[in-house]
């Protein structure tokens, strides 16, 4: 089972910019890849991630099989108001994870 | 004379190793994406706008043990304010299996055009990141990077 990994800072300070990180438990299996005996093993990949911030987008990104098992990616946000960050990974067989995560801005 | 009707001759050999070794590549090649591939994604991305070198620093390490989690961080050189900010940061390759890395969108709430992630890299070869910018420019970066355990393609 995919376990989603979050790391925003607890308080931030209105206007400034901060980093949040992510990380989630998957495969990300190429699809290049052959088992011994030939056969190919099928492609099973996130395609797909997005982070809203109170309901509006704040960042997405499209990953390719080149992106390594368990994914991590690291993007920055400005503060705007205390609420929640949600977080989106969207791939191959029907894989779909949420995970939330909550800011307080002073 | 007696040798020569033993068996392989060394001509046979070395042909059949020059034949071998040529099925063998062109066996692999089809496995790759090549420069000419990528050239194509960053076309299929950018359309007939011209990318400019500068303005984007692309951190990877030049040298690589392990090919299966390398380290990226695109960095763009942008105020990020609400009429100029960075749009998307595009990441390719030039010999992984197919070219492209990552699409990451941004707008002007990102406050800091940075990301980073953790990608594979097939083999020893160049890595482009462009970044789109509010205005319609792009701006590129590229590293060589050194692959000594390459990723994707071997067996398990």
């Amino acid at each position: 089972m995919a376990r989603p990994l979050i790391n925003v800072p607890a308080k931030v300070k209105r206007g400034q910019a901060f980093e949040i990180k992510t990380l989630i438990s998957h495969v990300m299996e190429t699809g290049y890849r052959y088992t011994t005996v030939g056969a190919r093993i099928p492609r099973d990949i996130v395609t797909f991630f997005s982070c809203s911030y109170n309901g509006e987008e704040i960042f997405r990104a499209d990953l390719s099989p080149a992106i390594s098992a368990n994914p991590f990616i690291t993007f920055f946000t400005v503060a705007t108001e205390s609420g929640t960050l949600e977080f989106k990974w969207v791939g191959d067989n029907g894989f779909s994870e949420i995970a939330t995560a909550t800011i307080v801005v002073e | 004379m007696d040798g020569r009707k033993r068996g392989a001759t060394r001509r046979a050999v070395v042909i059949g190793g020059l034949a071998g070794g040529l099925a063998a590549t062109l066996w692999v090649v089809p496995a790759r994406a090549t420069p000419e591939q990528m050239r194509a994604a960053i076309r299929n991305v950018v359309g007939t706008a011209t990318v400019r070198q500068g303005r984007v620093e692309l951190d990877v390490p030049p040298v690589v043990e392990n090919g299966n989690t390398v380290s990226l961080v695109v960095t763009v050189d942008s105020p990020m304010s609400a009429t100029d900010y960075v749009k998307a940061i595009h990441v390719f390759n030039e010999k992984n299996p197919q070219p492209n890395v990552i699409s990451a969108h941004l707008g002007p709430r990102a406050g800091k055009a940075k990301i980073s992630t953790r990608f594979r890299l097939a083999d020893t070869q160049t890595v482009t990141a462009i970044a789109e910018m509010s205005d319609g420019t792009f701006w590129s970066a590229t590293a060589e990077v050194i692959v000594t355990i390459a990723a994707c393609v071997e067996e398990f």
